[in-house]
């Protein structure tokens, strides 16, 4: 089905514009000075809801908004002064000061007050104005457009189509998308990146598509065209993430005030359901994978085990509750900044210490913990993301550890006698070249640990994340900016 | 009602291209192995090395720089020109 035709914007005639609607109370007390201003200048009104008001103006029907919409009225009375087609300056309720000033005339509406705050333009009526955006502005949308036969289940459809991770999808109308674009100040035909297995470049629109159907809400879509950014790089390497064997995915940890202001989870349950933003971003960022990119199961993606959290793996980092810098600064993020940040990782496993209360003694226990991470005979292959939790920081803020602190020590911790990491030791077949035996090796490269800050109050207890190959040949955490 | 929604994928129509003619002949023809730098990779192409020479094939070998990742352009554009076909091995 094409695209629906282009309706044109209307044009302002030159002079002064009114727009106003009956339903106003500051639209009926300034109706005698648009009567003013009729006898004094060249005024046209356009009227929202009653095309006999202001009655003796002859108003124009702006009853379908299309005036209002595409001049982004979104107060009445909105006065708009327009020279050779283009408006130079508009004032908005009344406040008399900026209607002599605008108009250039003196003594407008005697013995009115001041100053009256207008109302909301019908077009800005959250009823109505994702009707008009589609009625305006659908026509930009390039995606292809897919019809749903009428007798044809809706849910079972997009499944028949290939077009979910196993879970239902929201359909993606040309009204939720629309709405979905509205969190983003970025063009919806700005390339994001290109999406492995296939390079494909990737719209923002297409990015809103998929952020639909994963139940985003649309201010969750600058996080998913971050963390889009973040993966489609030779650093982060999302090609060999998705075509590994090993059980790893794309981890997305959310710092910066934006973590509130759209109610992501950095508390209790953490990791686990239940919160829509941790649970619908890191989803849209694989369906993008899997849509647009070609990413499938089973096809390039040839994990033996995969993880749950393959479908969705985000969570905010509690930086309010934490002793220690952000996860994001670790990066160069300046303090405040909105950012996210991707880690190559499978499922996070627990780690258990409720008797240790001075940081020497925990730091111990986390170091025994990781040394086991993938395979204890195993080292320098993979990195570890550390997410210590609310009580376990505890025990480092009151000692006075700093991150930097905890993470050199533990590196110290972990350095291990190549003796019992040489293949046979233990027993055990898995393990390094005999000719290491005689070096000590630590666990993780320099940088390969990483610390974040994330978990319920109560529970003395961390996690731990194993990572994939590390580095220039697997994948480097990468960090980037979310812009409005 | 038929309901209309934005289609989600890449809206690829993968371009048909026709396969190479299978060769008729081993004998004579150079054969690419590309080594994508798995453990004991080489040991399963060592061998395949040698049944193709006895089947008169001339064999280059060829190894990428990481399992993890694409093999370079490069690499791809010398097995392309120096071969008349290339076994890619994936050992896992």
């Amino acid at each position: 089905m094409a695209a629906s035709t282009q309706p044109l914007a209307p044009s302002l005639p030159s002079g002064l514009v009114a727009v106003v609607k009956r339903e106003c109370p500051t639209c009926e007390l300034v109706a005698p000075v648009l009567r003013e201003l009729a006898g004094r200048a060249s005024l046209v009104v356009y009227s929202q809801d009653d095309p006999s008001f202001p009655e003796g103006l002859s108003p124009r029907d702006d009853t379908d908004l299309a005036v209002s919409y595409h001049h982004r009225v979104e107060t009445v009375p909105t006065l708009i002064r327009v020279e050779d087609g283009v408006e130079v300056g508009r004032a908005i309720g009344w406040q008399r000061d900026d209607w002599e000033r605008l108009t250039g005339l003196t003594g407008l509406g005697a013995g009115l007050p001041d100053w009256r705050p207008g109302c909301g333009s019908r077009s800005v009526d959250p009823d109505v104005a994702p009707d008009l955006a589609v009625r305006f502005e659908a026509h930009r949308l390039a995606a292809r457009r897919v019809e749903i036969a009428e007798r044809e289940d809706e849910a079972e459809a997009f499944f028949a189509r290939g077009w979910t991770d196993g879970l239902p999808v929201v359909a993606p109308t040309e009204r939720r998308v629309l709405s979905m674009l509205a969190g983003t100040s970025r063009a919806a035909d700005e390339i994001v990146a290109t999406v492995p297995p296939d390079l494909v470049p990737v719209s923002v629109e297409k990015v809103a598509i998929n952020a639909v159907m994963a139940g985003c809400k649309p201010e969750y879509l600058p996080v998913v065209l971050a963390a889009l950014e973040a993966i489609c790089n030779d650093e982060f390497n999302i090609h060999g993430v998705l075509a590994t064997t090993m059980p790893v995915g794309p981890i997305l940890i959310v710092n910066g005030p934006i973590r509130r202001r759209i109610g992501m989870n950095s508390g209790i349950n953490v990791f686990g359901q239940g919160n829509r933003a941790n649970a619908t971003i890191g989803r849209a960022l694989q369906l993008v994978v899997r849509n647009v990119g070609g990413g499938r199961p089973g096809e390039v993606d040839r994990a033996t085990h995969g993880n749950p959290g393959k479908t969705s793996f985000c969570f905010a980092e509690d930086e309010e509750g934490s002793p220690w810098t952000p996860l994001a600064a670790d990066f160069g993020a300046a303090p405040g900044t909105d950012a996210v940040t991707v880690f190559a990782g499978e499922g996070p496993r627990c780690i258990v210490d409720q008797l240790s209360r001075d940081p020497e003694s925990l730091a111990r226990t986390f170091a025994v913990n990781l040394r086991a991470l993938h395979h204890p005979k195993l080292v320098l292959a993979f990195d570890a993301l550390l997410a210590v939790g609310p009580e376990h920081a505890r025990v480092f803020r009151q000692a006075g550890w700093s991150k930097e602190r905890l993470v050199a020590r533990l590196h110290e911790l972990l350095q291990i006698p190549g003796r019992e990491l040489v293949r046979g030791a233990g027993g055990i077949a898995e393990g390094l070249p005999e000719s290491v035996a005689d070096a000590t090796l630590p666990k993780f490269r320099p940088g390969g640990l990483r610390v974040v800050h994330c978990g319920g109050g109560a529970g003395l207890f961390s996690a731990m994340i194993g990572g994939w190959a590390s580095g220039a040949v697997g994948s480097e955490p990468v960090m980037r900016e979310i812009r409005s | 009602m038929t309901r209309v929604v934005l289609d989600p994928t890449s809206e690829r129509t993968p371009a048909q291209r026709r396969r190479l003619a299978r060769l008729a002949t081993l004998a004579g023809q150079r054969i690419g192995l590309l080594d994508i730098s798995k453990a004991r990779g080489d040991l399963f192409l060592d061998r395949l090395e040698q049944r193709l020479r006895e089947r008169g094939a001339e064999v280059s070998r060829y190894r990428k720089p990481t399992f993890t990742k694409p093999a370079p352009p490069d690499l791809r554009q010398r097995i392309a020109v120096e071969c008349a076909a290339v076994v890619e091995a994936l050992a896992d």
